[in-house]
């Protein structure tokens, strides 16, 4: 919508620059984060140095701050979280637009809606005394029987770890992924679909061939989209993943991701070990701007070639 | 012929098997917040502060208290900065200042949560050597004003262009129409946006871990450390005591039923489709 043009006039202007004033406060805002982020860093990577910052080992007493175990946790935890929460989230979002009748896919909808809502602590206890015991005494063990050969699912049971992370996370971004993909199938040409359907496919022919493969990006943008919520998700994972620095093959181990390092031990941190941490929250900010700046250059490339 | 259309059921019945497993986690995580929930609130629950270990009763109206405290503060921080920003993105969006805050808008509700506490930590917490409400007051603000800016500017480009211009052809400032028009015109949807908003961060829990911290005592001032409902389930859930354990499910009743609540009342108060 084009604005509309005026005359000059006192009222306007005074109007105008205290939004403005409102404009140039969010950009501080967040030029602060930076800096400030930065600031809070500095000292670790005065003392540490950016090589042993890179290390494997996290022991604040022994004074080693490797930070890579958190990385490793943040990108298991929620790739893993990717891999169980797409199928999911596309057979919810075909389900919503191309099978159900109208009003049980819009009450459908709505409670996948409702999943976003409910707060990250309250998975979080709900993990805690719910999924965990259930991951201890029935997944996992089967899990280790039968496909214990693989190293991803070998290894002692706590019930804690990453894989109680990793479904918590899932069903965390069901919703966000569901939403971009109902929006992606809806947007689908009917005569493509018709299309399909008169050459004498299926109807689960038609919704793969036409519906599911003509949106590739767009389910694409809505995995990124759910793996930059699953990466700065905190509480949750922080209560289910067992908060200990190790890089393990095994989803059955307790680990720790960035964001839960940050939770759990910023209040008791001070010194290097708070500065260290730092470094930690600031690689997670840097890493959830990437991820925004390609979703909109990605989302901008898209546009165009409509 | 007869494997296709074998295929076809399977397919399309693994489709709505897995749909539905979407929603197995709402209906369970439902079920136990109510089922162990429920027994914990009594009117004492709300109204006292936490017994110690061993003994029995206590509640948790000391968080209850600081979550009110909280969200109050947050809102007057980000209402009025939220809905300014929101204007300018809707009123003013050619102007290259407006184009540039849509970026950092949508930068900014896309950083995590505890990445925004750790800069409220930096920025409060640490020059004033201590955690307070001020500090998780900081932290709440910067998800929530980000949150109000894109509603509003959703809520107010809905309005058609020509309600602007037949305020303007009144001879009316173009500041007048802004307020007196475009924005009482939509006092309902932006309250919606706001209601949606409190919804939002009434459950946030990581940015208050180290900026308002915990408390075991009412309200003391805001610069003092301040209990809040999240966190309070936090500190009881991962606590090794049993009896605390439930009042974690207690607090965890009391936030759905705040958070849920919210999102249904918005069910039946959102602006049906104008006619005309």
């Amino acid at each position: 919508m084009r604005d509309i043009p005026v005359e000059k006039n006192l009222v306007d202007l005074y109007f105008r620059r205290v939004l403005y004033g409102f404009a140039i406060l969010a950009f501080l805002l967040l030029g602060g984060m930076f800096v400030f982020l930065i600031d809070l860093g500095l000292p670790a990577f005065q003392e540490v140095g950016l090589l042993n910052l890179l290390g494997l080992e996290w022991n604040p007493p022994l004074k080693s701050f490797g930070i890579l175990p958190f990385i490793y946790g943040t990108l298991v935890s929620s790739l893993l979280a990717l891999l169980l929460a797409t199928p999911v989230s596309v057979a919810a979002a075909l389900f919503l637009t191309e099978i159900a009748p109208a009003r049980v896919g819009a009450i459908f909808g709505f409670l996948v809606e409702m999943l976003a809502a409910i707060p990250s602590v309250v998975y979080g206890l709900w993990g805690l005394f719910v999924v965990i015991p259930w991951l201890r005494t029935s997944v996992e063990p089967f899990l280790r029987g039968s496909l214990g050969f693989i190293p991803l699912f070998s290894g002692p049971i706590y019930g804690v770890g990453m894989l109680a992370a990793g479904m918590i996370l899932s069903i965390m971004i069901t919703p966000t992924i569901t939403a971009i993909c109902k929006e992606v199938f809806r947007a689908v040409p009917r005569p493509l679909k018709e299309g399909v359907l008169a050459l004498g496919s299926t109807r689960s022919e038609m919704l793969w061939i036409g519906v599911v493969s003509s949106s590739r990006s767009g389910i694409l943008g809505a995995m990124i989209l759910g793996l930059s919520r699953a990466l700065g998700e905190t509480m949750a994972v922080t209560m289910v993943i067992g908060n200990t620095a190790e890089i393990s093959l095994s989803l059955f181990a307790p680990h720790q991701t960035m964001a839960s390092a940050v939770a759990s031990e910023v209040a008791e941190a001070t010194g290097t070990h708070l500065s260290a941490l730092g470094v930690v929250g600031l690689v997670l900010l840097l890493i959830s701007g990437c991820l925004f700046l390609f979703l909109r250059i990605s989302l901008r490339k898209g546009g165009d070639s409509k | 012929m007869n494997t296709r259309r074998w295929l076809n059921r399977l397919f399309l019945s693994g489709l709505c098997v897995l749909a539905l497993i979407a929603l197995v986690p709402l209906f369970s995580v439902l079920f136990y917040v109510v089922s162990h929930g429920a027994p914990s609130l009594t009117p004492e629950f709300f109204t006292s502060l936490p017994a110690p270990v061993g003994d029995p009763g206590g509640g948790i109206g000391h968080a209850i208290l600081g979550s009110v405290v909280l969200i109050s503060m947050c809102s007057l921080i980000s209402i009025p900065l939220g809905l300014g920003m929101g204007i300018l993105l809707s009123e003013y969006s050619q102007k290259p200042v407006s184009r540039l805050l849509g970026v950092v808008v949508e930068l900014l509700s896309s950083i995590p949560s505890i990445v925004v506490g750790l800069f409220a930590y930096a920025l409060v917490v640490r020059p004033f050597k201590g955690f307070s409400a001020h500090a998780g007051a900081v932290a709440l603000s910067m998800i929530m004003i980000p949150l109000i800016a894109r509603t509003t500017e959703e809520m107010l480009k809905l309005v058609p262009r020509s309600v602007r211009e037949a305020g303007l052809a009144l001879g009316l400032p173009k500041a007048r129409v802004i307020l007196s028009i475009v924005l009482k015109g939509s006092v309902r949807s932006l309250t919606v946006g706001v209601i949606l908003a409190v919804a939002r961060i009434a459950g946030e829990t990581a940015p208050l871990l180290f900026t308002a911290f915990a408390s075991q005592h009412w309200f003391q001032g805001l610069s003092q450390p301040l209990a809040s409902i999240p966190v309070q389930i936090y500190t009881y859930a991962v606590s090794p005591y049993e009896e605390w354990h439930s009042k974690a499910w207690g607090g965890a009743l009391i936030l759905i039923l705040m958070v849920l609540g919210l999102n249904l009342v918005i069910r039946f108060f959102l602006p049906r489709r104008r006619d005309g």
